[in-house]
């Protein structure tokens, strides 16, 4: 390993412009004769449009779905069978389904202005009944969000492996489980800034997103114009987690204003209007059962999941990559022999489910690993008992499951020793039986999960959504100087991959990490990528620079050996250097020669010259396994429902560690969205469909205070499948909190007769329980 | 979020402030901090015509003692009184109080005077002061009125200001050593509002104590006479006789339905019992 190659520490390049201020996002973007805009949205989840009254004086600068003739709406179709197909129309007709849907387009020279002209607008809606809840929502004669379905299911799906086989075993646990509704609440918003570029007759579309080409995909479809008339460039995105990989109506209607106003325009996306009206993540609800013998062994899992889609399907991952990826991922790193799992993907009047980081898994991690302690209790076994006894061996591997998921490798059980060692659970038991001194009660809570990352067409071909990966390509160019030019399709919303992507030629070229730049977030620029999504992006970016590197590589040795007078054969590239046996030539010469002296060149030199673009796919392209233990020790205060994180150990496996800083930067953030889905973060509903919180003083997010200093600790098995054995782990700090923080704090409530099965586990719902229980404050210090 | 158009002024002298709260037109918001104000504003929940900026009069910043009375101009902002930069009569129980409001960003510019007049009822004054038995001098044209705080505040977001009137300064009384005091807050995260607080101010020697429960629906709970919570008398031994039954049942009689809030009250009402039991002050413990 070279100092800045794959496996360096390297600190992240791009920190220096992101912490001194510097980065340039899309609010930063100043364009002559820029018009603001704002949104005239509904107020009500579900109503008739009777009227939109627009003030005279405003008639030429408020703009509704009458005048946006030509416009498609937003179509995410799945191709599984039986799927309904749903509408977004990008502003409303006859019906609003969500409150915060766009009906009217305000335009003036400032925000503030566009708002008022928005405040102005009358809309005459005829309320309907609100469909709010998802299991309300599948019974007959339910409201419908769309009508002509005749039901408010998108899709229904069924896996049934021999479940029948498991109905004798000794021990039946079950369990009603659920997780609330969240939004991402990224630091930037969504924004957009749109000018024309007359020269190439294009829309120049600036705009914070995780995907640009697939965006341009989905404005061209439902623009009607050529895909060559759109530009998306997407400049410093500040954290995505998913809400920035989705196409906004916003997005389509800043593109059609744009072209008919013939000047720039821009929306740049407020905290209301992120928390109330765009997208919502993580609504799941379980019926699960879990089958096992008396030491443990699970015989079987069998679970009814829905999830509450939204409105509409969002573009391009659908309203059932959720519901019906929980059918394909409930099993997790366990290994048992019957199965079944019925999901419902649910159409409700709440703005469209979008995958946030972790996607189901963070919900069917809650779920199970929350039964598997159950199943615990039942035995009479410690929680890591029934987990040894059922994760997959480090022999079994590669090991495909029984949703047929072909682990890559791994040793999932050491992962779970090491986190109970770390945390050191004899003597957080030890603590546990002495009690505390302040009344309070400590718990020590358990979680392990598997990550499938990167997973590709074989994968995605199945689901029939409107975008499926292939290849990933990546250019890259040598300067006349010497210096390195990376482009890549896919974007950095906060990986750190200007530096990592340039640890990857280093380690082929040697060309310095900081003589190596990134160009990325520019359909203009980059070769076609669906995006930064699914953990992917080391693994296939990371594999397509290594790729085209390589054959750079080999283009410079065949110069230099001619420079050196020798037949490439006789040479051998080391350190930036062509070696030779008599000598050696830095790249910056051969750039130099390639460029600028073409004299000195073979005659029968390669004309392709030192700019590649090339593309990769790993040896198998259903997706690398990465996989954690994490275990917590919480101290609940059962009168007041406060809860302290005393301690949290995360034992990874991301296979070779590309850069060890950023992957552990990764697994900080997503644990404290994890923290938050566990403890805090929660929109609710009323009976009207109406969002419950508009300000971060209403939806909490854990701030520096909730988030515990985690202790990390890194396993390193490669995965036989890519190019540096990296797996994809950015997600995977999301995933596991939320149900090793519940089990801990059931694991602590547990004698005062309280199990927590919904996340956020708030104060309220815990003394709510302790309550329910029975156990009031001098029953709890007893039981102590 | 941007506000609906306002005008915007800045008064040269308390005088002028009031002259002007008199003659303008159409409706009138005195910002300090705008700690809450900006965000409100912001959200289109208040749309004045006027917004009159007090934070450049030098009355409104003055402090002072008059006696056992510590007298703090509206504008004194939290972070002044956490960082010690005014004068204390109460043994440190302000200075408690200003360390733990929100997040320092909120302090640096929030205000005791505008806290009080926004009337949060899970605000950190509304109920410190209401416990410490703590008064407000009103200003208008035609003078000056001096109002307990539990008078002043009549309401969630409600106070006794009549048109033309506005909050000059808080006036504190003096906590004498031998004097208990417990404050206690519970939030699900730190800096976030409140969902129960629970302040006493008791005087053993005296016999005599004050109690609030606060973050609730509408104005703090006020026992003015707390002895009901300690079995009808209040001695050195206080802590010992709390009788949460008598914190539920006042509840009760205050329209608290919801038992589990209830419990959640009653349990850091006691909390604050006890630490005003405890010799030394300590930090508080739900805001640490």
């Amino acid at each position: 390993m070279s100092a800045e190659g794959v496996g360096a520490a390297l600190p992240r390049k791009e920190d220096d412009r992101l912490m001194r201020g510097r980065g340039q996002y899309v609010g930063d973007i100043r364009l002559p004769g820029l018009q603001d805009v704002a949104f005239v949205r509904s107020p009500l989840a579900h109503a008739r449009i009777r009227a939109i009254h627009v003030p005279e004086a405003y008639r030429d600068r408020v703009f509704t779905a009458a005048d946006l003739g030509g416009v498609q709406p937003i179509r995410a179709v799945s191709g599984l069978p039986g799927f309904k197909v749903s509408e977004q129309p990008v502003l409303a007709t006859g019906k609003v389904r969500q409150v915060g849907e766009l009906v009217a387009i305000c335009i003036a020279p400032t925000r503030a202005e566009a708002e008022d002209i928005a405040a102005a607008v009358v809309l005459d809606l005829e309320e309907l009944p609100a469909v709010h809840d998802m299991l309300a929502a599948r019974e007959p004669g339910s409201a419908l969000v769309h009508e002509h379905w005749g039901d408010n299911v998108y899709l229904e799906t069924l896996v049934d492996v021999d479940i029948a086989s498991a109905f004798d075993a000794p021990i039946k646990v079950s369990r009603t489980i659920s997780t609330g509704r969240q939004c991402m609440a990224p630091i930037e918003g969504r924004g957009t800034v749109v000018q024309l570029d007359h020269r190439l007759d294009q829309l120049v579309v600036h705009t914070a997103t995780q995907m640009p080409h697939i965006v341009r995909n989905g404005l061209s479809e439902c623009l009607g114009i050529e895909q060559g008339r759109i530009r998306i460039v997407s400049p410093d995105v500040g954290g995505g987690f998913g809400y920035k990989a989705i196409l906004l109506a916003e997005d389509v209607a800043l593109c059609w204003l744009a072209l008919r106003l013939g000047q720039p325009v821009r929306w740049l996306e407020d905290r209301r209007e992120h928390l109330t009206a765009n997208a919502n993540c993580r609504e799941h609800h379980y019926r699960i059962t879990a089958y096992a013998e008396r030491d443990g062994s699970l015989r079987g899992i069998d679970c009814e999941a829905t999830v509450d889609s939204g409105a509409y399907s969002a573009y391009p991952f659908s309203a059932c990559l959720e519901a019906a990826q929980v059918a394909s991922i409930l099993p997790g790193p366990y290994d048992f022999p019957a199965y079944r799992c019925r999901t419902w993907s649910v159409a409700t009047n709440k703005c469209p489910i979008l995958p946030y980081r972790g996607v189901a898994r963070t919900g069917v991690c809650f779920a199970l690993e929350l039964v598997l302690d159950a199943v615990a209790r039942a035995a009479g076994l410690h929680p890591e008992v029934v987990r040894e006894k059922n994760l997959v061996r480090p022999a079994q591997m590669p090991f495909e499951n029984i949703t047929k998921k072909h682990f890559d490798s791994g040793d999932y059980p050491q992962a779970l020793a090491r986190a109970l060692e770390a945390i050191d659970a004899a003597a957080v038991r030890a603590r546990q039986s002495r009690g505390e001194a302040d009344g309070r009660r400590i718990g020590l809570g358990l979680s392990v999960y598997c990550e499938q990352a990167a997973h590709g067409t074989s994968v995605y071909s199945g689901w029939g959504i409107p975008m499926v990966p292939g290849h990933e390509q990546a250019s890259a160019r040598l300067t006349p100087d010497g210096g390195l030019e990376l482009r890549i399709g896919a974007h950095s919303h906060g990986q750190g991959l200007e530096t990592t992507l340039a640890q990857v030629a280093h380690e082929i070229l040697g060309v310095p990490v900081a003589r190596t730049r990134l160009v990325h977030g520019d359909t203009a620029m980059t070769p076609y990528s669906t995006g930064s999504w699914g953990s992917r992006v080391m693994v296939m970016a990371g594999g397509a620079v290594a790729a085209a590197c390589e054959e750079l590589r080999d283009r410079a040795v065949r110069i230099g050996a001619h420079l050196l007078q020798t037949r490439p054969e006789e040479c051998r590239f080391e350190g930036g250097h062509v070696v030779g046996p008599s000598g050696d030539v830095p790249l910056e010469a051969i750039a130099r020669t390639w460029y600028r002296r073409p004299q000195d060149l073979a005659p029968d030199t390669d004309p392709g010259g030192l700019e590649v673009t090339a593309g990769y796919k790993p040896v198998r392209d259903s997706g690398t396994f990465s996989y954690a233990a994490h275990a917590a020790v919480v101290a609940v205060d059962p009168d007041l429902g406060a809860v302290e994180i005393l301690d949290y150990v995360i034992v990874e496996d991301g296979g070779t560690l590309v850069n060890p800083l950023v992957v552990d930067g990764q697994i900080y953030g997503g644990l404290a969205q994890g923290v938050g889905t566990a403890l805090f973060e929660e929109m609710r509903f009323d009976g009207r469909g109406q969002p419950l919180a508009s300000t971060f003083a209403d939806y909490l997010l854990p701030g520096p205070a909730e988030v515990p200093m985690a202790r990390i600790d890194h396993m390193e098995t490669p995965s036989p499948y890519t190019r540096f054995g990296q797996k994809g782990i950015g997600e995977g700090g999301a995933i596991a909190p939320p149900a090793a923080l519940a089990n801990a704090i059931n694991d602590a409530l547990g004698p005062l007769g309280v199990e927590m099965l919904h996340s956020p586990v708030t104060p309220r719902r815990i003394v709510e329980a302790v309550l329910a229980a029975g156990t009031g404050p001098e029953q709890a210090r007893e039981a102590a | 979020m941007k506000p609906a158009p306002f005008a915007w002024e800045r008064p040269a002298s308390l005088a002028a402030l009031l002259d002007r709260m008199a003659t303008a037109p159409g409706s009138v918001k005195l910002i300090a901090g705008g700690q809450s104000l900006g965000p409100m504003l912001n959200l289109r929940l208040v749309e004045p015509d006027l917004v009159l900026d007090i934070t450049g009069l030098p009355e409104l910043r003055e402090v002072r003692v008059e006696g056992e009375t510590l007298v703090l101009g509206a504008c004194v902002t939290h972070a002044d009184i956490e960082d010690g930069r005014v004068p204390d009569v109460t043994g440190g129980a302000l200075q408690r109080v200003a360390s733990a409001i929100a997040y320092r960003p909120v302090r640096n510019r929030g205000t005791i005077g505008g806290s009080l007049v926004h009337a949060d009822p899970a605000a950190d004054w509304v109920n410190a002061l209401m416990a410490l038995g703590a008064d407000v001098e009103i200003a208008g044209r035609s003078g000056r009125r001096i109002l307990p705080v539990e008078r002043f505040i009549t309401g969630a977001l409600e106070v006794a200001l009549e048109p033309g009137e506005m909050l000059r300064a808080v006036r504190v009384p003096s906590l004498s050593h031998t004097t208990a005091w417990g404050y206690v807050k519970h939030c699900a995260k730190i800096g976030e509002f409140a969902h129960a607080i629970g302040a006493v101010r008791i005087d053993p020697a005296a016999g005599r104590g004050r109690a609030v429960i606060g973050a609730v629906e509408g104005p703090p709970l006020l026992l003015a006479d707390a002895r009901p919570l300690f079995g009808g008398r209040i001695d050195a031994a206080f802590a010992a006789r709390f009788d949460a039954r008598a914190a539920d049942a006042a509840l009760q009689a205050a329209g608290m339905a919801d038992a589990v809030e209830r419990h959640v009250h009653v349990t850091v009402l006691a909390r604050a019992v006890a630490q005003a039991a405890t010799p030394q002050p300590q930090p508080l413990p739900e805001a640490a």
